[in-house]
């Protein structure tokens, strides 16, 4: 996320001004104990800063979202690891295709997960149902069982294009001026 | 080298016969009652059986000391709507003494049940289950017989000619019945249609499947 300019609402690049303000916020903590800050906006950099996605690989495209994570791109430079329990994610990847007999599961996993939480979709299977579109077993979109924030085309989508995802999701959650429940 | 070519190498060059053919013929001699047909077909032996004689001619060609196909590779079903007897159940099975492969064929009836082979192939276990699932063929003697791949309450057996693409439900997550329920399928978008007689598409092979398209009860006769 960075540092943000509040009057520009733009980040603020490594820098000199970036470290300024940095030195800034350091002097206040040192000498007063605190800073301030809007609790919306402190509530949603924390939220945007460390998403934890719950691991939910159902076919191909569960291969480039292990890319994404991997060393080239490393997911973890955003503070996004990935979780294997529903009860410690914030948001979660439908990597691949669901078909009617997962959906139920998957429904499941996505209740377990505690609020506030994001449905990330990813590649074409899961969007809505791509090359099984009709087929007799295959969920035509997977937001037909959960609610879905963001929606990654491809088939598979490279590592970059679910990183962008991500990082649109990050802006999303940033947008959102609430700290109450959805 | 193929198995094919290693096959007609090693042939028997005294009676000039392959050892295929050898086998075919031994299984001719051995099977007696059973076998209906034994031929070598495009380098691979095919034996055919009636559906009742199935398991017993798997345990016959498995314990046979000559023969040995004492490995089940695969076995599954082909559907043609147009016969009397529309599936063909098909047991690939290999000999690993003679390092041979032989298809055992057996006409099936809708509603007729076929003896399982779990008894001479324990790995006959889940692909029977696929079978049933995917056919409805039954099998009788069978330990477990549970769909395998469908979803749990599912109606049909999708690789039958008449099953259609679409299947005759499609899952949603209902908010008010807090579930995920089934529904009767409505498309959005009709299936489109696609020009299988491009010239792009024109692969013939010399096999067609021709042989497999007869009707064994019409060539009787």
């Amino acid at each position: 996320m960075g540092v943000m300019d509040p009057s520009l609402a733009k980040p603020i690049m490594p820098g000199a001004d970036q470290d300024a303000i940095l030195h800034a916020v350091g002097e206040e903590i040192t000498n007063r104990g605190f800073v301030i800050a809007k609790a919306d906006k402190l509530f949603n950099w924390a939220r945007s800063g460390s998403l934890w996605p719950m691991t939910f690989g159902l076919a191909c495209c569960a291969v480039e979202m292990m890319h994404s994570a991997a060393s080239r791109y490393d997911m973890d430079r955003y503070g996004m690891l990935f979780r294997p329990s529903p009860r410690q994610s914030d948001v979660m990847i439908v990597a691949g295709t669901l078909t009617n007999k997962m959906a139920p599961a998957l429904r499941r996993v996505y209740d377990q997960m505690p609020e506030p939480r994001w449905v990330l979709s990813m590649g074409s299977c899961a969007n809505g149902g791509g090359y099984y579109h009709y087929s007799y077993a295959v969920v035509r979109g997977c937001d037909r069982i959960v609610p879905v924030d963001v929606y990654v085309p491809g088939c598979p989508p490279t590592a970059e294009a679910l990183i962008y995802g991500l990082l649109q999701l990050q802006k999303k959650i940033r947008r959102t001026a609430t700290i109450a429940r959805i | 080298m193929t198995e094919t070519e290693m096959m007609k190498d090693m042939s028997d060059e005294q009676t000039g016969q392959s050892p295929l053919e050898a086998m075919a013929e031994h299984i001719r001699d051995s099977g007696a009652v059973m076998v209906l047909a034994c031929d070598v077909v495009q380098g691979e032996i095919e034996v055919r059986v009636n559906a009742s004689d199935v398991s017993s001619a798997l345990a016959l060609f498995r314990d046979d000391r000559q023969a040995a196909f004492t490995q089940l590779i695969d076995l599954t079903a082909v559907d043609y709507p147009d016969r009397k007897h529309r599936f063909d159940m098909i047991y690939q099975v290999l000999s690993m003494q003679n390092n041979m492969r032989l298809r055992l064929v057996a006409a099936v009836g809708e509603g007729q049940a076929v003896p399982s082979a779990t008894g001479v192939f324990m790995s006959a276990n889940w692909a029977e289950r696929e079978v049933w699932d995917m056919f409805g063929i039954f099998f009788s003697g069978h330990p477990d017989l549970r769909r395998l791949l469908t979803d749990y309450g599912f109606e049909g057996h999708p690789l039958r000619k008449d099953f259609p693409l679409t299947g005759h439900v499609e899952v949603r997550y209902d908010d008010t019945q807090r579930r995920v329920i089934n529904e009767p399928v409505h498309l959005v978008q009709e299936l489109r249609d696609f020009d299988f007689l491009s010239p792009w598409e024109g692969m013939h092979s010399e096999f067609d499947g021709a042989y497999n398209t007869q009707d064994p009860d019409k060539s009787a006769k």
